[in-house]
């Protein structure tokens, strides 16, 4: 763990005790009372908190719902509708629940976003960013075994849809392909089967992405957080303990967050989801037009950009395993943005691009949808095989300054986090 | 680096919109449809809620005029008398169930399963058994859904083009707008007109200017008798508008029957947050005014 004092002594007999057998409060105190967080970071930095706090709703909503809900086909959308009707406040922790997924994205993509900025995944947090990206596969993977769970008809044929794609490996083994999607099945068609593993793996994911969130944390905690200026603390003045100071801060951006969450919750309910969910699943009869969730549309979008079904689906997969190696596609010696007058373009074209395919996934694949979702995947992917390692050796940054203090108090001041809502 | 703090706000902004605009995709099928007009509703809004009255003549061009077909199976006959909807006298509901619908009982002491006045515990029962029953009873051979859901189950699409979309999202989410489901019942109630000449509709089928292209509906239009088909006692006028109208102000409580609760408890909450992210608003600026 990032050295520092402790200023840990326990209070009580009992505490004396029980430190000097288990020094959780120790640890504890060390980790989220003294830790030093650099006193330059902004809002952004807030979203790694949110996102605990979004994980910790899930799962506290997600258990009640599970001791209402009946994961089979017969049942399981007389349940959901048994949950908003007829168990107390069932409508609510249901929004909560289904608005919450919505929010926990946002959260994510925001908390990623700032990641690439200022270039949080170099050196030495290499490792942090990993557990990172394998913490987003698992709340995909999660999010769109939950969205199944409802057996409306997006459901049904996302569920369809997505398992289908596991067939595209027959064209490289014949047969293969058709097994693995049976076998994902359990049958020879989506079904209750289907609906009942999807259920349990839904109900395990989250505690596992609670221990890839542990893992997180301590990388995180081992190496320090980064902050707008990129430097590492150098000196006290560098920082402040996280609190009150982080902490403070932390909670503030979670009620403006939660604010905008609960008029979600309880005005827009269902804004964020599709009409044809409130239709029961139907084997029988295809939705014109299925869409996924608006949190997968960007990679939908990759999908269906190109003609092939196998190369779909691997640009699809590799839109996101990629990132495993954005550490090493990023050969720039400086982490932030902020000091890299070229890359800080292509970072905005990359967020644009990740948007409009955002936007062209939910629009059907035709012209001149198709044409345009090619492009920006096209661009997607050059960004980072191409773009990034060329742009880390051809710029030449800007001076940065000396440490973060000299940032915040020394020629700039007035705009550095710290000081962002400080007494004035 | 005056830009910073901005910068980062746009990259919120620019994440929040990327997402918003995700959310028109409930708006939006893969087949053409007419543009469909916002309706007023008083369920509408932050503030809205279901008028009682309209919901009372709603349920009455509902059982005189759907229910042939039509079942809203999600719905009790308590529901009926509980705050937030119709709100019927309970002795009404309790005799409606009693003299008008029979349910399954318990198998009696020979196994057999006799029929049972319905009381206010039970689902309101369904004109039909199953769904072969249903198809079987209808000319074409068409399922007439269930309509429990029937305003949450449908939406408008959006034609806007790709730069109107994050402002139309903002329009609509500050609105809070959620009522395109019950535009789209309402347009389709009075959508029942004469095609254009060149329009051959198929045998069986009716034309309704709000159902999706080619607007064919399997549902002749329910309202043909025209003014005065329902009963209206309490002097609202008997027209097709009305019964479009208030029969979608029903069926839109039956889809959501918590909806005063929820914008009830939706306003204290949202005061609550505010006046708490305003404390702690300040307590952050007086924690951080000690680091300059």
């Amino acid at each position: 763990m990032a050295s520092h004092e402790s200023t840990f002594r326990p209070a009580s007999r009992a505490g004396k005790w029980l430190d000097e057998r288990l020094p959780l409060p120790r640890l504890m105190h060390g980790q989220f009372v003294d830790f030093p967080t650099p006193r330059n970071i902004n809002y952004l930095w807030t979203t790694g908190g949110l996102l605990t706090f979004f994980l910790g709703v899930q799962i506290a909503t997600g258990i009640v719902l599970a001791m209402h809900y009946i994961p089979s086909a017969g049942d399981a959308f007389n349940s959901v509708e048994a949950i908003r009707r007829d168990v107390n406040f069932g409508w609510l922790i249901r929004n909560i629940h289904m608005v919450g997924a919505s929010f926990f994205f946002l959260a994510a993509y925001i908390h990623i976003a700032r990641g690439m900025y200022y270039g949080s995944y170099k050196a030495p947090r290499e490792v942090l960013w990993i557990l990172g990206v394998v913490i987003f596969l698992l709340m995909m993977a999660t999010a769109f075994m939950g969205y199944s769970l409802p057996w409306g008809q997006m459901s049904f044929w996302a569920v369809t849809v997505i398992t289908n794609l596991f067939s595209s490996v027959d064209a490289v083994i014949p047969g293969l392909g058709t097994r693995i999607v049976q076998w994902l099945w359990g049958g020879y068609s989506v079904s209750g089967t289907t609906l009942t593993r999807f259920y349990a793996l839904h109900y395990l994911l989250p505690f596992v992405i609670a221990g890839v969130v542990g893992l997180h944390i301590w990388a995180l905690h081992v190496v320090g957080q980064n902050n707008p200026t990129g430097l590492d603390i150098k000196q006290p003045s560098d920082s402040v303990p996280m609190a009150p100071y982080a902490i403070m801060k932390d909670i503030f951006a979670l009620s403006v967050f939660v604010l905008l969450f609960a008029w979600f919750v309880f005005y827009l309910p269902d804004y964020l989801g599709h009409s044809d969910n409130y239709i029961e699943a139907n084997p029988l009869s295809t939705p014109p037009h299925i869409v996924p969730e608006w949190y997968f549309l960007p990679y939908y979008a990759i999908l269906r950009a190109i003609p092939d079904k196998l190369l779909g689906v691997i640009a699809m997969f590799s839109s996101i395993l990629l990132l495993i190696f954005l550490p090493w596609l990023d050969t720039s010696r400086v982490r932030s943005a902020k000091y890299r007058p070229i890359y800080k373009w292509f970072f905005w074209f990359f967020i644009i691009s990740v948007i409009a395919l955002g936007y062209l996934g939910s629009k059907p694949p035709e012209p001149p949808y198709v044409g345009w979702a090619r492009f920006f995947t096209a661009y997607y992917f050059l960004h980072l095989l191409v773009i990034l390692p060329i742009v880390g050796v051809i710029e030449n940054p800007r001076a940065l300054p000396r440490s973060i203090t000299e940032a915040v108090l020394g020629k700039e001041p007035a705009t550095q986090g710290a000081r962002a809502g400080g007494g004035k | 680096m005056i830009g910073l703090k901005t910068k980062a706000a746009a990259a919120a902004a620019v994440l929040l919109a990327a997402m918003l605009g995700a959310g028109t995709s409930a708006h939006e099928g893969g087949h053409e449809a007419p543009q469909i007009a916002r309706q007023k509703w008083t369920f509408s809004g932050v503030l809205g809620d279901f008028d009682a009255g309209q919901l009372q003549r709603g349920f009455r061009v509902y059982t005189d005029v759907c229910a042939r077909c039509h079942g809203v199976k999600r719905l009790s006959f308590r529901n009926l008398v509980q705050p937030g909807g119709p709100e019927f006298p309970e002795a009404g509901v309790k005799s409606l169930a009693a003299d008008k619908y029979k349910v399954d009982a318990e198998p009696n002491d020979q196994g057999k399963i006799v029929k049972r006045p319905a009381v206010l515990a039970d689902h309101i029962p369904s004109p039909y058994k199953n769904e072969q029953e249903a198809r079987a009873s209808q000319p074409g051979g068409a399922l007439p859904p269930d309509l429990s859901l029937i305003t949450k189950a449908r939406s408008v699409e959006s034609h806007a083009p790709f730069y109107m979309v994050p402002l139309n999202m903002m329009r609509d989410i500050l609105a809070g707008y959620q009522e395109s489901g019950a535009d789209y019942v309402y347009a389709y109630l009075t959508g029942f007109k004469e095609p254009a000449k060149d329009v051959k509709v198929p045998d069986g089928m009716n034309y309704n200017e709000a159902f999706p292209a080619p607007h064919f509906t399997a549902m002749p239009n329910p309202f043909a008798g025209g003014n005065d088909a329902v009963k209206y006692d309490d002097g609202t006028p008997q027209t097709v508008d009305n019964y479009a109208r208030d029969v979608t102000a029903f069926l839109a409580w039956a889809a959501d029957p918590s909806l005063a609760e929820r914008k009830r408890l939706g306003l204290l909450v949202m005061v609550y947050l505010l006046i708490t992210a305003l404390l702690l608003y300040l307590a952050k600026r007086r924690i951080w005014s000690k680091v300059h």
